[in-house]
């Protein structure tokens, strides 16, 4: 797949540095302001997907980066499980209960365990997101030349 | 309630590209305009009047929050909604890569 | 209110009616974001903003699928011949739209006007909900604290939808090697 024009290039270098930052801040302050783990994933995805549409890649590297976002996806999915399993054991001994202490209500370190859920969310939503692209320019790229 | 019938009008726009379009992009289409009526009627049904947005502020909590709940719901659904298109997408450009067409009727009349 | 969400949602419909009679495939995609982004504002207008933050980013993406798939095999829509067997269709489903826009109708009824929803089930969700879950995201708690079940469902969905794209968008299947 070919890159763009010079313009579009620099461009995107710069913006997607900021747009995956603007998606972790929406992911880690879920509890607090509007967003939560699904929008902040999708965010972080999109600046992936643009360095991606700027620069154009080869089938070659396409395909090595779409091995690291399934296995990334795949992390991060196991890791809700195991949270959500831990709380089998401890605290309130229920699935998915909230074991961790509440805190300040306001604060960045608070809510339990939700901020975790938040992360590892959307991690996994971030990586499904770039598998499904990736899957479709794969396709239509070794089946176009 | 006119804004209730509107919200179905939608619904039933969509029903009929399903119903009667050939191209499977614009059978895509038409299932994610359905889709959005449907979410617009929750979050319809949930709106309270001078109602603030679910946010507390811990200093000065409102008197009155709009429900929640019909919120978190369509969140799910948004999302659901995304990995349905996303299948339906994969499905239909590896339908065009084997008949050359989008065409639902043409692909049936091919036995493959 | 139901003033501008139904001018709203005039202009949703005009663009849903035109994204279905467009000739070329790209302008009907376009012509979806129309619905897609009028939405973002109906969810603004009705103080629902963690919604309107994923409609907007899952809407922009959904485009860019869709953009994927179609730009390299645009086929125009074939005319439609007007013989007996398409009148007929046609017919039948005018028959069952207005039947069901009937019976929303007598549906609608039974529905409080906007705006004066009664708190029966969100009671307990929203009294006392900061105490309980922590958070002063009120439908960030719901969904991760009541109702987290839920959520770990939609997660596996997600998930699914990624391995199903990766086998379906496969080279060369086993048996054919």
């Amino acid at each position: 797949m070919e890159g763009m024009s010079i313009i579009v290039k620099k461009v995107a270098q710069f913006m997607s540095g900021m747009i995956f930052l603007y998606g972790i801040y929406i992911v880690l302050h879920g509890h607090l302001t509007p967003g939560g783990g699904f929008a902040g994933g999708v965010i972080m995805a999109g600046a992936f997907i643009l360095l991606i549409l700027a620069f154009g890649s080869s089938v070659l590297r396409l395909r090595k980066e779409v091995t690291g976002s399934s296995r990334v996806e795949s992390a991060a999915i196991l890791l809700v499980v195991v949270l959500a399993l831990m709380a089998l054991g401890i605290g309130g001994k229920v699935f998915m209960g909230n074991f961790l202490g509440k805190g300040e209500p306001g604060e960045l370190l608070s809510a339990g365990v939700i901020p975790l859920y938040n992360l590892f969310i959307g991690i996994e939503v971030a990586g499904a997101i770039l598998t499904i692209f990736l899957a479709l320019v794969i396709f239509k790229e070794e089946n176009s030349s | 309630m006119i804004v209730y019938a509107l919200c179905f009008v939608l619904f039933l726009v969509g029903l009929y590209g399903v119903l009667t379009r050939r191209n499977l992009v614009k059978i895509a289409i038409s299932l994610s305009i359905m889709e959005f009526a449907i979410f617009l009627l929750l979050v319809l049904i949930g709106y309270m009047d001078h109602g603030e947005a679910p946010i507390v502020d811990p200093e000065a909590p409102a008197a009155l929050y709009v429900d929640p709940l019909p919120q978190a719901m369509v969140l799910t659904a948004i999302v659901i909604g995304l990995a349905t298109t996303a299948m339906l997408m994969a499905i239909a450009i590896r339908l065009f890569r084997k008949y050359k067409t989008f065409d639902i009727r043409e692909i049936r009349n091919l036995r493959g | 209110m139901e003033l501008s969400i139904s001018v709203i949602l005039g202009f949703m419909i005009i663009g849903a009616i035109y994204a279905l009679h467009a000739r070329d495939l790209l302008s009907a995609v376009v012509a979806m974001g129309i619905v897609g982004y009028g939405l973002v504002i109906c969810f603004l207008l009705l103080r629902a903003p963690d919604l309107a933050i994923v409609q907007i980013v899952v809407e922009t993406i959904t485009l860019v699928i869709m953009v994927a798939v179609v730009l390299g095999s645009t086929s125009k829509e074939t005319v439609t011949r007007f013989d007996r067997r398409s009148i007929m269709q046609l017919l039948a489903t005018a028959i069952v739209l207005v039947g069901m826009f009937y019976f929303f109708l007598l549906a609608v009824e039974n529905l409080s006007p906007l705006g004066e929803h009664s708190l029966l089930m969100s009671d307990a969700y929203v009294n006392g909900a900061v105490e309980k879950t922590g958070s002063i995201n009120l439908v960030t708690g719901v969904l991760f604290d009541f109702r987290a079940y839920d959520t770990l469902g939609e997660a596996v969905i997600l998930y699914t939808a990624a391995l199903g794209s990766l086998v379906l968008l496969r080279k060369k299947g086993k048996k054919e090697a």
